[in-house]
């Protein structure tokens, strides 16, 4: 008989009393990385109950309500609030946030550099499609300089965020970034990152072709997946490269890998610790 | 830890004795941002959790995140409390009204100070009583306590995480600085001498299990995270699979559940304490310190030879009607003194319906409102 | 990837398929088609080489690439499946 692989595998984690096709539009690169990340977790042989899923607000965050795991969809830019609290509540959970880039960068900015202060022990996995998609195409902290957005029709103003250097800043164990195009590989820095304790970000370019492609030079979604396969570049590769061949390339690879302990392993330490000081005093 | 057979007295502030309520209630999870003149309960909770067999203490970035990460806890499995002041509370109001769609039991003291804004930090109020009651948008049931002194501050605890436990619901507990800060002897009951209730759990399984289907109650079982019942959690309208509808009989369906687990529970949930009320026919209502100032007041005019009652309220939202109407058959004229510029006494007004005559008395100044303040109303009758 | 070649079963849920055309750019084989009505559809499936592109970078989890199916004499389980899927058994 057949072996279940490939999308076979993904259906076992669908709720299948939930309407598919799923809402997003035709293209968008987040099914890409919900079916990335239900590879990640099957290769891990976590059981369903194990894993809850924390979700933002945003086209990224209608992901966790079409998975069979135990799917929490929070307030815009709390995600990583709430996934502490799940976590400290209980660690043996493997706890995973999935946050568009204005949920995580923008008005979850805050909570991404203290969690990632904390280290503490819940995999970021963040989708950058540089644009707000849901609210219909707005700028967000990763559109990049110049790019036509709603909010920004003369072209954008400011500087995007480096989500890859922002994290390293604040202090998280592991850092990588992948793209839609390049699957393999996000699923491998992916599963890296649930495995490792402490606090790890992925950040995945995904593309959005409705909001964000469509006014900015890219005719379908697919020449958004042509420019993904052109432009990355692993990232030792992309170091060698002068400043202005970097301009147009995305490094992608893994960025940081600590090995620190995580927030819950201290504060679990400390309990230990002050336990055992107490029962020697109570002799 | 041995058992303890009987009360254990100690002195304690008002916050203090909010500690020592939540962890005989049973609580193991705070997560909080420090605020005056809340932060006693976060400094005490930081110290005695982690010392606890499975307590834990985090300090978040923001009130936001304190809220996000409480109610987390919560949804696996923790009671869990947060504390705040004017300030934080505002910045709790989105995640709050999350918390009550999500039907995630939680409480969050609010230690009320002065002023709006930044306002009078160390000084008390209670303008934060209608926020308590509205806060968060949308149209939502919500319970708001309240305490007047420190005994209470410890006993009101223990009941709002009983409440939060068997309705799925936030509490909010609304203290005010002059409470918070007072220390006075309190009794600390044994363990047996009070209820503690936790939230029901579901016994079917998994594959049976609805979160969010209709009970007799209206608050339907609540698993914790990761005990194998999978299910969506959502601030979206959802149906009883828990999955976003925009179908208006569903819409319907979850907001007349929301409010009716709330609302027929009423005898429950409006507590209040009538003192010389019964032959009274001129009542004080009040909530807070300023309860205390009445019930002086109260006892001064008595002695005076007049028929004076005070209405203590320590539920404060859903308002304690039945009660109000209760001493409305002898009141003629009702007082309402508050540390804000008259937001019980819109509740006392909207009940009195032009009855009695109602009276109120306001400070915003930062000062507490005294005992012959209210003692001179009363006397005008 | 050479031994795969015509060995492969290639299958698309059209209700699930929103025509996004990623499957059909990228093939190497070029196995699939994109209808008028917008639906991709395995044309050559012959020519895969069952690399799993398709299956990896489908947004809606519209295909399945699997080893061709035994022949059914084979495969008792799959028989008694079908007879059952007519619905007039007991
Ligand atoms: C407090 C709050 N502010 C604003 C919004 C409106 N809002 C919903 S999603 C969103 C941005 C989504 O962008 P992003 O996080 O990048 O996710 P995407 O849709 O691109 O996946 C905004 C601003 C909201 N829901 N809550
Ligand atoms: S708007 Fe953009 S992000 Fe949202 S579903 Fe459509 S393509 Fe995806
Ligand atoms: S990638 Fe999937 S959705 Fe897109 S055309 Fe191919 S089968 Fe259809
Ligand atoms: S597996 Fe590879 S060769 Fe076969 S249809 Fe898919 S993309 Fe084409
Ligand atoms: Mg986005």
């Amino acid at each position: 008989m057949n072996e279940i692989t490939g999308n076979e595998i993904i259906h076992q984690y669908l709720r299948h009393n939930k309407k598919f096709p799923h809402v997003l539009c035709p293209g968008c690169g987040h099914g890409i990385v919900l079916g990335t990340l239900i590879r990640s977790i099957h290769s891990l042989n976590i059981p369903k109950d194990d894993v809850v899923i924390v979700a933002g607000i945003g086209c990224s965050g209608r992901l966790a309500v079409y998975v069979d795991f135990n799917t929490v969809h929070t307030t815009h830019g709390r995600a990583l609030s709430f996934a502490t609290g799940i976590k400290m509540a209980n660690p043996k959970l493997n706890v995973i946030t999935i946050m568009g880039d204005g949920d995580a960068l923008s008005i979850g900015g805050n909570h991404l550099i203290h969690a990632a202060r904390r280290n503490i022990g819940v995999t970021a996995l963040i989708l950058n499609n540089n644009i707000y998609g849901m609210t219909g195409g707005q700028s967000s902290p990763a559109t990049p300089m110049g790019a036509t957005t709603m909010t920004n029709p003369f072209g954008q103003l400011d500087k995007s965020f480096d989500t890859v250097e922002l994290a390293r800043g604040a202090g998280a164990n592991y850092v990588a970034r992948g793209t839609t195009f390049h699957v393999k590989k996000l699923e491998k820095v992916l599963t890296d990152a649930i495995e490792r304790p402490g606090f790890s970000v992925v950040e995945a370019i995904t593309p959005c072709h409705t909001q964000y492609g469509r006014k900015n030079k890219y005719k379908t979604p697919v020449d958004m997946y042509k420019w993904m396969k052109k432009a990355a570049i692993p990232v030792d590769r992309y170091n060698e490269l002068s400043e202005a061949e970097k301009e147009d390339r995305l490094a992608i690879g893994v960025f940081v890998e600590r090995d620190q302990p995580g927030f819950e392993e201290r504060y679990f330490d400390l309990k230990a610790k002050l336990q055992a000081q107490e029962e020697k005093g109570g002799k | 830890m041995a058992r303890r057979k009987k009360r254990k007295e100690i002195f304690a502030l008002g916050n203090e004795a909010v500690v020592e309520g939540a962890l005989l209630a049973g609580c193991s999870f705070y997560g909080g941002y420090p605020i005056t003149p809340s932060s006693e309960i976060m400094e005490i909770m930081a110290s005695k959790l982690p010392q606890t067999d499975d307590g834990v203490f985090i300090q978040m970035e923001d009130e936001i995140a304190s809220m996000g990460a409480i109610i987390g806890a919560s949804l696996a499995g923790r009671k869990v409390l947060t504390a705040t002041s004017g300030p934080g509370f505002s910045l709790k109001q989105e995640n709050l009204g999350y918390a009550v769609m999500a039907e995630t039991p939680l409480v969050l003291v609010n230690v009320m100070r002065g002023g709006l804004s930044t306002g009078l930090p160390t000084c008390p109020g209670q303008g934060d009583v209608q926020q308590a009651r509205w806060g968060t948008h949308g149209d939502h049931p919500i319970i708001v306590l309240s305490a007047s002194n420190v005994q209470e501050c410890l006993d009101m605890t223990i009941t709002a995480f009983n409440m939060a436990e068997k309705y799925r619901t936030p509490v909010i507990l609304l203290l005010d600085e002059i409470t918070a800060h007072t220390r006075e002897k309190i009794e600390i009951p044994y363990e047996g001498e009070f209820e503690v209730f936790s939230r029901t759990i579901p016994s079917m399984p998994p594959e049976w299990y609805k979160p969010y289907e209709e009970t007799v109650r209206g608050v339907p079982p609540m698993p914790p995270i990761g005990s194998g019942y999978r299910f969506h959690v959502t601030g979206l309208t959802h149906d009883r699979n828990g999955f976003p509808t925009q179908r208006p009989e569903e819409v319907v369906e979850l907001m007349d559940r929301l409010h009716r687990k709330i609302d027929q529970f009423f005898y429950d949930i409006q507590l209040v304490e009538e003192i010389q009320t019964e032959d009274a026919d001129t009542v004080v209502i009040a909530y807070g310190c300023v309860a205390r100032s009445a019930e002086l007041a109260v006892q001064q005019a008595r002695a005076n030879g007049i028929k004076a009652g005070l209405l203590k309220l320590k539920t404060l939202f859903p308002y304690p009607r039945r009660q109000q109407e209760k001493i409305m058959a002898n009141a003629k004229t009702i007082i309402v003194p508050e540390l804000n510029m008259g937001q019980m006494s819109r509740e006392v007004k909207r009940v009195n319906q032009g009855r009695a005559s109602v009276r109120t008395i306001n400070r915003i100044d930062g000062q507490i409102i005294t005992p012959s303040e209210i003692l001179k109303v009363i006397m005008q009758g | 990837m050479k031994k795969h070649k015509g060995k492969s079963k290639v299958t698309v849920y059209p209700d699930w398929c929103k025509g996004c055309g990623i499957c059909v750019e990228f093939c190497p084989s070029k196995v699939l088609d994109l209808t008028d009505q917008g639906k991709a559809v395995v044309a050559r499936e012959e020519d895969c080489i069952r690399c799993g592109f398709c299956e990896l970078h489908c947004p809606d989890f519209a295909i399945i690439v699997k080893d061709k199916e035994p022949v059914e004499a084979d495969n008792p389980t799959k028989i008694a499946a079908k007879k059952n899927a007519t619905g007039k058994g007991a």
